[in-house]
């Protein structure tokens, strides 16, 4: 049983990247693209390997329980005896899912980069930095410790920032890279606290000693308290804070939507599959913590899962770029995700963690294919704007059907993955909490209903005009379409349950009939309204807006936080914080400096002047000095 | 008043006054003129003192060998029409400010002073043999060692006068 | 000992022709004034030497020896001094001591 294979899944994406990134302009465009997306390829084919020998040959121990295997572990830094960073790889039922998902959607946006790119100025800057976006993701993934998952954390973000801002020449882009950056920056100094004070109370960095179960250092961290939470409860918001950040949950969320700005296969991968789920991740991984010391801490995270997922929801109805509706549509998921995670118990009670998992995947492979089709029609019809679609099924086939597909799942239509996943996420609702259960209902209809608007506005509605009539894309970019429009039909059947657990036993499942049946229901009620009012171009959506009003307009422009944000940082923060501090260095500190330098240079100028050279300037000083020199000594002496 | 004393005032004004115009003269050759009234009213100080082989010297080293060299320089240097520009004032002020404090300084320190001759003893013959006979004595106040010295310096300072002041043969 | 004449007499009429001498040496600006200056100077020098010889110790030479050396170096000094300026002046046709600054730079 040896796994130690697995530590070339990250480094192969890494060689790629130096190769590609120090030799980019050496190599030929096309070269680049093939030697990112073979090293990708043997990535996920060693990924694929791995994850059937772990589960199927030699993750289980005696007892039938999945292990926590180290395949690889260095120290990095060392501190104390106990406290010390490693780098390693660690593997276990949701590192092991991840990297078959990461390397996945991975692979797949490779292949499609290679056509959607094609001729791109930049085309191996882009492949470098994918390259480094799949190797730091996938050593996130696979961390022993919580210092090695916030160093690939903040690579993560880093590659994220270099590909939104990958048009630099667009000032949106641009902008847009920097908020998605300071927002997720804002959100990891939580995290790093999260991780000091947790670290500081536990004196470790290791997952594998902090969610022991039956350690001690799970019940440590509960005696010291503050505002009547223990330490270890705050320690863990502040880490969920992280995750809130990166996966853009409420009220962290603002940067996602800006985050389009990037080339659609970037947001495929990194803001619909794998990096905002890196938050879910986080709290996936210390879940036991999380469940077990710590339930007040687990509430949070429910509450805000539920509220963004419904917030994200309700502002993707109203949008018109169909990438900021695929974009508020991630953010909904993930917050079902959270809420999930938030709503599970552990053991056996886990069901809502392994619904949280099994989404994570399932939505990973619908939403990357949602995104890639979204890529195909930009390329295709060349703009955003929903508006200016319509009718597309007679052009794109393939694209129509695909697309498709990934409705079907995402709004949880059986025998669809996203029906399966959808359905556990209800059931563990259900069982704890009622209000989050209805409001994930209301959310699973809306879901339904705005995915359909985006489909039918696209495919149906009525016949545009174009400019050139738009076509099917090529092969290298469909085929990537097909598989995963595959991998969404059949995902569902995979056995989650008897898989991925939050103890790594396995967990019966079998469909709730009696929650299922109003889930489907509803989702069916969304499509239907979506069918009537957008299938036909009509004039209903119109007056429905029109008699909606200052609600509809408020939604519109997501409920103004874009504006509030940039009230409270610049108005409040700009002004009555950072402008005083800004005096204070330029004016006092500076000054200071400055002060010091204007009185040496001056009085040095002045000094020059003495060293003049002139003889009798020097007699007459001397004389002077030494009649002073006799007045002081007569003076002290007859004293 | 005794003779001593008028002769004393008479050298005494004498120097004073010469010295002021050496230093303020715009003339040169005057200032040199000058000055060697000072050198020979000082001479004659030495006289007074009895000390005959010193005003000698004074005379003829100083008055005669300096001032002359002075002099001869003078003529190489500058025309004898040339007049120095007036001093400036404020220079002039400041330095005349010093040097008052100074001269007042000393001067007051010179006066609360009481100097005490040395009482009970008998004042030696300051004839010339007597002065021979120290100069060239290497016993008790001898001071053959110190004249050896200021020949030798004399004699390098003479060579060095002429290495520096000679043309460059090239 | 000189009936009627205190050894201050001496004294002051050094010290004003000590500082009559500081003064020409500050304010003059030809080199060879100020070598009169100096001259000044040391004669004001040697009336100290002689007269704290002839007052106090007149059992004694050594006051009018040292002033005797004093000539002698000042012999030495004016010849040097002299050679100099005369040096000065072949080079750039000017002895007023503002304008000698070569070295300065």
């Amino acid at each position: 049983m040896d796994f130690s294979y697995s530590v070339l899944i990250p480094l192969i994406p890494l060689f790629a990247f130096l190769i590609i990134g120090l030799g980019g302009n050496k190599l030929k465009a096309l070269a680049s693209g093939l030697l990112g997306t073979t090293g990708l390829g043997v990535s996920f084919i060693l990924s694929l390997y791995t994850a059937y020998q772990y589960f199927f040959v030699f993750g289980k121990s005696a007892e039938g329980v999945y292990q926590k295997i180290v395949a690889f572990d260095m120290v990095w830094l060392r501190f104390t005896e106990t406290l010390h960073i490693n780098m390693g790889v660690l593997l276990d039922p949701i590192s092991v899912m991840m990297l078959v998902v990461v390397t996945t959607v991975s692979f797949m946006v490779h292949i499609y980069s290679m056509g959607y790119m094609k001729g791109e100025v930049g085309f191996e800057r882009f492949f470098a930095f994918l390259s480094l976006f799949s190797f730091s993701m996938l050593g996130l993934v696979l961390a022993t410790n919580i210092f090695q998952m916030y160093m690939f954390w903040e690579l993560v973000g880093v590659s994220s920032f270099l590909l939104i801002g990958f048009y630099y020449q667009k000032p949106s882009a641009v902008a847009a890279s920097k908020k998605a950056f300071i927002v997720t920056r804002f959100a990891d100094l939580g995290f790093l606290i999260g991780i000091l004070l947790y670290s500081y109370s536990t004196g470790t960095f290791d997952f594998g000693l902090l969610t022991n179960v039956d350690g001690e250092l799970i019940r440590k961290g509960t005696e010291a308290g503050f505002l009547g939470l223990s330490m270890l409860t705050w320690s863990l918001i502040l880490v969920f804070m992280g995750g809130a950040g990166k996966s853009a949950m409420f009220p962290l969320h603002i940067w996602l939507p800006d985050a389009m700005e990037g080339p659609t296969p970037v947001s495929a991968l990194i803001h619909a599959a794998t990096m905002v789920v890196a938050g879910v991740y986080l709290v996936a991984r210390l879940f036991p913590v999380y469940a077990l010391s710590s339930p007040d801490a687990l509430e949070v995270v429910a509450y805000i899962g539920a509220f963004s997922s419904l917030f994200a929801a309700i502002i993707a109805c109203t949008q018109f770029d169909i990438k900021r509706v695929l974009a508020f549509s991630t953010m909904s998921q993930i917050g079902y995700m959270m809420l999930a995670l938030g709503v599970s118990g552990y053991g056996e009670h886990g069901i809502g963690y392994m619904a949280s998992m099994f989404h994570l995947f399932t939505h990973a492979m619908f939403k990357a294919l949602l995104f890639l089709a979204a890529g195909a029609i930009i390329h295709a019809v060349h703009t955003n704007d929903l508006r200016e679609m319509g009718g597309l099924r007679k052009y794109m086939p393939i694209t129509h059907i695909t697309f498709f597909v990934a409705l079907m799942a995402i709004a949880g239509i059986p025998p669809f993955s996203g029906f399966f996943s959808k359905d556990e996420i209800l059931v563990a609702a259900f069982e704890h909490n009622k209000i989050i259960f209805f409001s994930s209902m209301l959310v699973a209809g809306l879901t339904a209903f705005y995915m359909s608007r985006l489909y039918f506005s696209i495919f149906w509605g009525k016949n545009t005009h174009y400019h050139h009539t738009p076509h099917e894309t090529s092969p290298v970019m469909y085929i990537p379409l097909i598989f995963l429009a595959l991998v969404t039909v059949f995902a569902g059947f995979i056995p989650f349950g008897e898989l991925v657990t939050s103890d790594g036993k396995a967990l019966h499942l079998h469909i709730h009939w009696n929650i299922a049946i109003p889930a489907v229901l509803v989702a069916l009620t969304g499509i239907g309204v979506a069918t009537a009012l957008y299938m036909k171009e009509s004039k209903t959506p119109d007056k429905v807006v029109a008699s909606l009003g200052g609600v509809y307009k408020t939604i519109l422009n997501k409920f103004y936080f874009d504006e509030i944000y940039m009230f409270v940082t610049k108005k409040i923060i700009f002004n009555l914080i950072s402008k005083p501090i800004a005096w204070f260095d330029r004016h006092i500190v500076d000054g200071t400096m400055d002060g010091i330098g204007w009185v040496t240079t001056t009085s040095s100028e002045k000094m020059k002047n003495f060293q003049s050279g002139q003889l009798q300037q020097y007699a007459i000083v001397f004389i002077s000095g030494v009649i002073a020199l006799v007045l002081i000594f007569s003076y002290f002496s007859t004293n | 008043m005794s003779v001593n004393q008028i002769m004393f005032i008479l050298f005494a004004s004498i120097i004073v006054i010469f010295s002021i115009l050496t230093v303020s003269s715009k003339r040169i050759l005057r200032s040199a003129l000058y000055l060697l009234f000072v050198l020979v009213s000082t001479a004659g100080l030495y006289f007074m003192m009895n000390y005959n082989f010193l005003a000698a010297v004074q005379i003829t080293l100083y008055a005669g060998g300096i001032v002359v060299l002075i002099i001869f320089s003078v003529l190489l240097t500058s025309r004898i029409n040339d007049r120095f520009a007036s001093v400036k004032p404020a220079k002039a002020i400041s330095t005349v400010i010093v040097t008052a404090i100074g001269a007042f300084v000393s001067i007051s320190s010179i006066l609360q002073h009481n100097f005490v001759p040395a009482a009970g003893v008998e004042p030696i013959s300051t004839d010339v043999k007597m002065v021979g006979m120290q100069l060239l004595g290497y016993g008790t106040n001898g001071y053959a060692l110190p004249f050896e010295v200021i020949s030798v310096l004399l004699l390098a300072s003479m060579i060095g006068a002429i290495i520096i002041a000679k043309k460059k043969l090239d | 000992m000189i009936e009627g004449i205190p050894l201050h007499y001496f004294l002051v009429l050094s010290t004003l022709m000590f500082f009559i001498g500081v003064y020409g040496f500050i304010v003059r600006k030809n080199l060879i004034t100020i070598l009169m200056s100096i001259e000044l100077i040391l004669n004001s020098v040697n009336i100290n030497f002689v007269a704290f010889n002839k007052f106090l110790y007149p059992d004694q030479l050594q006051g009018m020896f040292f002033t005797i050396f004093v000539v002698a170096i000042a012999a030495a000094e004016a010849s040097v001094a002299i050679a100099i300026i005369i040096n000065i002046y072949r080079r750039i046709g000017n002895i007023n001591v503002e304008e000698i600054a070569e070295l300065k730079h």
